[in-house]
């Protein structure tokens, strides 16, 4: 194990994770709006927005899928020692973590049933950049309207279809985050 | 707070809440199960509401706590004062200066803002639970959006008395999809439900369910076209402060039957003597808290 996937967690973790925590809930409540979290240093190819998401969320029961360039030893190192998190194959994650293009396709994740539809991954996607630019999102959470850079629009679209079963969805790019619940809907701009 | 966890509950039972509210908030109006744990007060004292508001705090916030409106009654207090020792948190009497509003049975008269959490306590979570004891059958029900029942009852309510006698727990549909019960919440609260701007999450300890509004959501409290649903208060100003647009409670003053409707609201009734409205058993002269 590299000595690096050791550090970087919480420096006071009941505190640190309240704060994202809070963070996370107003975004998921309030799709679409674009927050800063911190708190954490991760190993390379992770953001501090997404290591704090599952630092404050995983633990040994929540199977964490790694996708493509986040599935590295050091990656595994550091969520194991700091989260206990089991890593699983797409299929029995709790959670996914990557870049869009290693995610898709979204119906691989559990997506619930219609009796229980919170037995349904959370997929944290890894960008590039977030803005609040691009699909025009409507629902829940939001007044009027909201705008977020989406990787793609008909995977969200097909994902709403599924209500109340679904994928939630968690964006992350840097220290910011944003996220995007199965009640939106998500429109062309 | 020395001995204690931040807001006492361990990391691990954290999560596993906090897991349980992104799904609530996801599907609006959904009963999310979780593993509700001991707390050091009673059932029925509001354990779900402390769990989901120990889940939520951060060390920057100011708590309100109220019950039945009143800042003041034990319930209150008593949940003020754990949450001042185990989270070395700020706490306000006034709906305004809050961030976080814990609340058994009514929502605050003051409009809240996006920046505010209200934190319901409640008893049974299941709105079909008296209709139908099985939780196998309510579960399948909801998943079916099988509702039929629930007008039924509230059908037979107009047959028999004229009228949809549900005065408090009056069940609501969410974004046209789950019917929730909002907690004993007076009818008179309803429309406050209804595109909030502030999130609202529902805890309930002994059933073990969690459930959320998020801002901005669409709530309908049921009803039928030639009966439909109508927010009602007793037909008095508040003896104390005046008002005519904030839900009373009737008190019962002597043995003669004697009796006075007041805010159940305290911090509204509060404010507004404190402006200078005067109702007709007011004091003509008192010293208004801070």
């Amino acid at each position: 194990m590299d000595a690096a996937a050791l550090s970087g967690g919480f420096a006071n973790p009941a505190i640190d994770s309240a704060r994202v925590f809070r963070e996370v809930l107003q975004a998921m409540a309030r799709p679409g709006r674009i927050a800063r979290i911190s708190g954490v240093g991760p190993p390379p190819g992770l953001s501090p927005a997404a290591a704090a998401v599952l630092l404050t969320l995983a633990d040994d029961t929540t199977p964490v899928h790694l996708a493509g360039p986040c599935d590295t030893a050091i990656i595994r190192d550091y969520l194991r020692f700091h989260t206990g998190a089991p890593v699983a194959a797409r299929g029995r994650a709790a959670f996914a973590i990557g870049p869009w293009e290693a995610l898709v396709p979204i119906i691989d994740y559990p997506f619930g049933s219609d009796e229980y539809p919170d037995h349904a991954a959370t997929l944290i996607v890894e960008m590039p950049a977030l803005a609040a630019t691009g699909a025009r999102l409507t629902g829940p959470g939001i007044r009027d309207e909201a705008y977020l850079s989406l990787p793609e629009i008909a995977p969200f679209r097909e994902n709403r279809r599924l209500f109340p079963r679904g994928l939630d969805f968690i964006f992350t790019s840097g220290d910011a985050i944003a996220a995007l619940p199965r009640t939106t809907i998500v429109g062309a701009r | 707070m020395s001995g204690y966890n931040f807001a006492y509950l361990d990391e691990q039972t954290k999560r596993m809440i906090r897991r349980a509210l992104l799904k609530a908030v996801a599907i609006p109006g959904y009963q999310v199960p979780f593993a509700s744990r001991e707390m050091p007060m009673p059932y029925g004292w509001g354990t779900g509401g402390v769990q989901v508001t120990a889940a939520c705090l951060v060390p920057e916030d100011t708590l309100k706590v109220i019950d039945q409106g009143a800042d003041d009654t034990t319930n209150a207090v008593s949940i003020r004062a754990f949450f001042a020792r185990v989270a070395d948190i700020a706490t306000t009497e006034h709906t305004r200066d809050a961030s976080v509003i814990q609340t058994r049975h009514r929502i605050p008269e003051a409009p809240l803002r996006e920046d505010q959490i209200l934190v319901f306590q409640v008893p049974i979570p299941e709105p079909l639970r008296f209709l139908e004891p099985r939780e196998t059958e309510t579960r399948k029900m909801h998943a079916l959006e099988e509702y039929g029942l629930m007008h039924v009852r509230l059908y037979e309510d107009i047959a028999r008395h004229g009228e949809i006698a549900k005065s408090y727990a009056y069940p609501v549909r969410v974004e046209g999809r789950y019917v929730m019960d909002p907690s004993p919440i007076p009818k008179f609260d309803n429309p406050k439900l209804d595109d909030c701007p502030a999130l609202q999450l529902f805890g309930a300890g002994r059933e073990q369910r969690i459930y959320a509004l998020p801002p901005y959501t669409r709530v309908e409290s049921l009803d039928f076209e030639d009966y439909p649903f109508k927010a009602s208060r007793p037909d008095h100003p508040c003896a104390l402060c005046g008002a005519r647009d904030s839900y009373l409670d009737e008190v019962v003053i002597d043995d003669a039957g004697g009796r006075m409707f007041v805010c159940s609201d305290t911090d509204y009734c509060n404010d507004r003597r404190a402006a200078g409205h005067r109702g007709e058993m007011a004091a003509p002269f008192e010293e208004m808290p801070e």
